[in-house]
C-alpha cells in the first residue's frame, strides 16, 4: 500500500487538497475542492500504520461500502471513495459549523432544549434507519446539524447495514463502540437491533439534561457490562427542572431489554415533539435508583434481552408503524364506524407494536380567523376530542399508544396528508364518504388522501347490502 | 465487465430463458454457467444447446456432477437423481454428451475463480454449506473472488487475511461491494432448481470494474417446467419441489 503523505496543494484525482481540518487517532481530515463539485467537501483519510487497530481499517472500510448507499438530508453527501491499493480515502459533503460535542462545556441544557435536540436527532435515526443502517455509534462528536436545521448523522465507521455483509462482527471478539453510549446489547455483541441507537440518543438525553452520563465513561469489559444490571439515577433527581415527560422519554429509552425500549425512532421523535402525548408510567415519578436488593436479584437473574437477528431487524420495525385513523364522525353511519373499528382492530392484531392516532378534521371557512378561539370553537374542539375517545373504546391497546387530535383546516384532504407527513406516519385508515350528491360535487377526500399520501393507505367501505 | 452468472440449470428451460432474459436485460456482457446443465429437469438437449450457443459466444461453461455422471455409468447418485440421470442420458444427442463431457471444471478469469462444486477438489464435488466449507475453498485457492453453485442456495462467505470466514445471507437485488482488500466465496443458488423456499430462479449480476455482487432472481413459469418433469415420466417429486423451491 502506497502511503503517501499529503500536504496542501497536492491533487489526488482531481481533489485539490487544502487544509486539515482534523488530525484524529484514526483518521486525518482534510478539507478539499474540485472544480465540477459546487458544494463544500472534505476528504478524511485513515491513519493506517503497523501495528494499528485492525478496526480502523475495518471500520473505514465500512464506511466506504455503507456511505454511498446512504441519502437524504440526514446524512452527509457523498462524493467518492479511493482505492485501497493507492490512496484509501472518503470524499463527502462538509457539514457547516461544529458537532454538539462543544455544547459539552455547558451542560446541562435547558429541558426545552434537549427536547429539541432530541426530536431532530430522531428523526435523523428514523431515515438512517429506514435505509436498512444501525449507526451504532450515536454520541455528541457525530451530530452536526444543516443550516436548515436537519440533524446530520457522521461517521459510518461502526455501522452496519442489515443487506450487506458486517465485516466488524465475528471479527474481533471484543464489542465495538463508545463506552458511555452502548448498548446493553450491543457491549453482548449484538450488531442488528435498530433499538441500540435508541439507547446511545437516551444516553445522549440524559447526559445534556443532567450534565452528568448516566453509566460513567468505563474503560472495561466489566464496567461495561454493569449497566446490565444498574440502572442510572433518575434524571429528575439530578436535575429538578426535569419534566416527568422527558424523564419518561429517557428512561424508556435506557431499558436494558430493547423490548421494552420504544419500538422505532419515528415513535419516539413523535413523543419528543410532543411532550404532552407522553404516556406516563412508573418511570416519569421515580425519583432514585432501584433497591439494592433488586438490583442484586438482577444481577444473578438477568433481564431478558430480547434482541433481533439481522433477518429479523426489519421485521421488528415493521411491526411498529404509526397508523393515523382519519374520523369522519359527522359523515359516519353506525356500520362504517363498526368496519373502520374492525380495521383497526386488525392491524393491532397483525402490528402489536403500532401507535394510533386517531384524527379529526374540524373544518373552518377561512384560514386565520379567530372562531377556533372563541367559546363556541373552543367547545367544538373539545366535544370532538371526546368523540375520539369513544369511538376508540373497545380496541386493543396499541404497544405504541394511542393519540387524539383535532385539526382545524379547510381542506380535510390537505390536513389529513400534512399531518401525515409531519408525524412519519406509515398507514392512514379512513372511511369513504357515503354515495352522496356531496361526494360526487366535492369530490372525494379519500380519494384525494389516497393519490397523494406518502404511505400506505386503507379506505374503508361497506359492501352495499342486496336491495 | 458484467458478468451474468448461472449455475445449476437442471435442464429447466423455463428457468434457463428467463434468467437469461433478466440478465441480457440488466446489460450483461459476459455469461457463466457454473455446471450442472443437465439432470432433473425435462429439458436436457435443449439447454445443453443453448449452452454450447453460449459458449460459442463467448462464455464460459464448467462441469458439474450431473453433467459429469451423463458420462460416467460408475456415479452413484440417490434414487431420484439416478431416474432422472438414466432418462437424461437417452435424451441427450451424442454432440451434446461430447460437449458435456469435455468442459472444464474451474476456471480463472482476471480475480475470479469460478468452480462448480469448490476449489479445493473440483471433482469430489464438496458442498460450501458453512464457513469451514468455504475456508477450505478459499485456503485452496489464491482467487480474490471465487463464484461456485452445487449447493442450490444463495450465500456470501468473506474473509480477511489472518481472519476468520463469516456467512452472509444475500437480500436479493442489493448490490454488496466486494471490497478489495478481502477474498470473497460466493455461492449462486440454483437456476432450475432453487432450495431456498424461494421458486424463483436463483442466479448472480458480477460487475468487474467496480466489484459489485447482485444476488438476484427471476420468476418463471414453474407450472410449465413442473407438467413437462411429468409428462417426461421423471419422479413426480422432481415437479412437485419447484413450485415450493424445496
Amino acid at each position: 500500500m502506497v502511503r503517501a503523505r499529503l500536504k496542501p496543494g497536492d491533487v489526488i484525482d482531481g481533489f485539490l487538497i487544502e487544509e486539515i481540518a482534523h488530525n484524529g487517532g484514526m483518521a486525518r481530515i482534510w478539507t478539499v475542492s474540485r472544480p465540477d463539485i459546487d458544494f463544500p467537501i472534505l476528504m478524511k483519510v485513515p491513519v493506517l500504520g503497523e501495528g494499528d487497530d485492525p478496526a480502523a481499517i475495518v471500520g473505514f472500510e465500512m464506511e466506504q461500502m455503507i456511505l454511498p448507499r446512504l441519502f437524504g438530508p440526514h446524512v452527509p453527501r457523498f462524493v467518492a471513495n479511493g482505492d485501497f491499493s493507492t490512496l484509501p480515502y472518503i470524499v463527502m459533503e462538509r457539514l457547516p459549523g461544529a458537532s454538539l460535542y462543544p455544547l459539552l462545556e455547558r451542560l446541562p441544557l435547558p429541558p426545552e432544549e434537549v427536547v429539541a435536540l432530541g426530536a431532530k436527532i430522531a428523526a435523523a435515526l428514523d431515515s438512517l434507519h429506514r435505509q436498512h443502517v444501525v449507526h451504532l455509534d450515536l454520541k455528541p462528536s457525530n451530530v452536526m446539524f444543516r443550516d436548515s436545521g436537519e440533524a446530520v448523522l457522521i461517521d459510518y465507521g461502526l455501522a452496519r447495514h442489515i443487506h450487506l455483509p458486517d465485516l466488524m462482527d465475528e471479527q474481533f471478539r471484543l464489542p465495538y463502540g463508545t463506552a458511555p453510549y452502548m448498548a446493553p446489547e450491543q457491549v453482548l455483541g449484538t450488531r442488528s437491533d435498530f433499538r441500540s441507537d435508541l439507547f446511545a440518543l437516551g444516553v445522549l438525553l440524559y447526559f445534556f439534561a443532567t450534565g452528568e452520563r448516566p453509566f460513567g465513561d468505563p474503560q472495561r469489559l466489566k464496567g461495561l457490562k454493569r449497566r446490565l444490571w444498574r440502572d442510572p439515577l433518575p434524571p429528575r433527581a439530578r436535575n429538578a427542572a426535569i419534566p416527568p415527560a422527558l424523564q419518561e422519554i429517557i428512561l424508556r429509552c435506557l431499558e436494558v431489554n430493547p423490548a421494552w425500549r420504544y419500538p422505532s425512532a419515528a415513535q419516539l421523535a413523535l413523543d419528543l415533539q410532543d411532550l404532552s402525548s407522553v404516556k406516563l408510567t412508573a418511570r416519569a415519578e421515580k425519583m432514585k435508583r432501584d433497591p439494592l436488593s433488586m438490583v442484586l436479584r438482577r444481577r444473578f437473574n438477568p433481564v431478558p434481552i430480547e434482541t433481533v437477528r439481522p433477518q429479523t431487524a426489519e421485521a421488528q420495525l415493521a411491526n411498529a408503524p404509526i397508523v393515523a385513523v382519519a374520523i369522519d364522525l359527522a359523515a359516519s353511519t353506525p356500520d362504517l364506524a363498526e368496519a373502520m373499528h374492525r380495521t383497526v382492530a386488525r392491524i393491532l392484531e397483525n402490528t402489536p407494536d403500532a401507535r394510533i392516532a386517531c384524527i379529526n378534521v374540524l373544518k373552518i371557512n377561512r384560514i386565520a380567523i379567530d372562531t377556533s378561539l372563541d367559546e363556541e370553537g373552543r367547545n367544538k374542539h373539545v366535544l370532538r376530542l371526546v368523540e375520539l375517545r369513544s369511538w376508540s373504546t373497545g380496541l386493543p391497546a396499541p404497544g405504541g399508544g394511542i393519540t387524539f387530535h383535532v385539526l382545524e383546516a379547510v381542506s380535510p384532504a390537505d390536513a389529513i396528508l400534512e399531518y401525515a407527513r409531519e408525524n412519519y406516519v406509515d398507514h392512514i385508515v379512513m372511511g369513504a364518504r357515503a354515495e352522496s350528491t356531496m361526494r360526487s360535487m366535492l369530490g372525494s377526500v379519500s380519494g384525494e388522501v389516497a393519490a397523494h399520501a406518502p404511505c400506505t393507505v386503507t379506505v374503508v367501505r361497506n359492501r352495499q347490502r342486496p336491495d | 465487465m458484467l458478468l451474468a452468472i448461472l449455475s445449476d440449470i437442471h435442464a429447466n428451460r423455463e428457468a434457463f430463458e428467463a434468467v437469461l432474459a433478466m440478465a441480457e436485460a440488466a446489460g450483461a456482457e459476459r455469461f457463466v454457467l457454473l455446471g450442472d446443465i443437465v439432470g432433473y429437469g425435462a429439458d436436457p438437449q435443449w439447454c445443453a444447446d443453448r449452452a454450447m450457443a453460449l459458449a460459442d459466444a463467448g462464455a464460459i461453461v464448467l462441469r458439474g456432477n450431473h453433467d459429469d455422471a451423463v458420462g460416467n455409468p460408475s456415479v452413484s447418485m440417490n434414487p431420484v437423481a439416478t431416474m432422472a440421470l438414466e432418462w437424461t442420458r437417452r435424451q441427450l444427442g451424442p454432440q451434446a454428451r461430447a460437449f458435456l463431457a469435455a468442459l472444464p471444471l474451474e476456471a480463472q478469469d482476471g480475480e475470479c475463480l469460478f468452480v462448480h462444486a469448490d476449489a479445493s477438489a473440483p471433482h469430489d464435488w464438496n458442498y460450501v454449506l458453512d464457513a469451514e466449507d468455504a475456508a477450505r475453498h478459499l485456503s485452496a485457492s489464491h482467487a480474490r473472488v471465487g463464484f461456485c453453485g452445487h449447493v442450490h442456495r444463495q450465500a456470501l462467505y468473506c474473509t480477511a487475511p489472518g481472519g476468520k470466514v463469516t456467512h452472509f445471507r444475500p437480500v436479493a437485488a442489493t448490490p454488496v461491494p466486494l471490497l478489495p482488500q478481502r477474498r470473497w466465496l460466493a455461492v449462486m443458488g440454483a437456476v432450475g432448481q432453487p432450495r431456498d423456499g424461494n421458486p424463483a430462479a436463483a442466479f448472480g449480476l458480477y460487475d468487474t470494474h467496480s466489484a459489485e455482487l447482485s444476488f438476484q432472481r427471476a420468476v418463471y413459469d414453474v407450472e410449465g417446467a413442473a407438467r413437462k418433469i411429468l409428462a417426461a415420466g421423471l419422479p413426480a417429486v422432481l415437479a412437485e419441489r419447484l413450485a415450493e423451491g424445496r
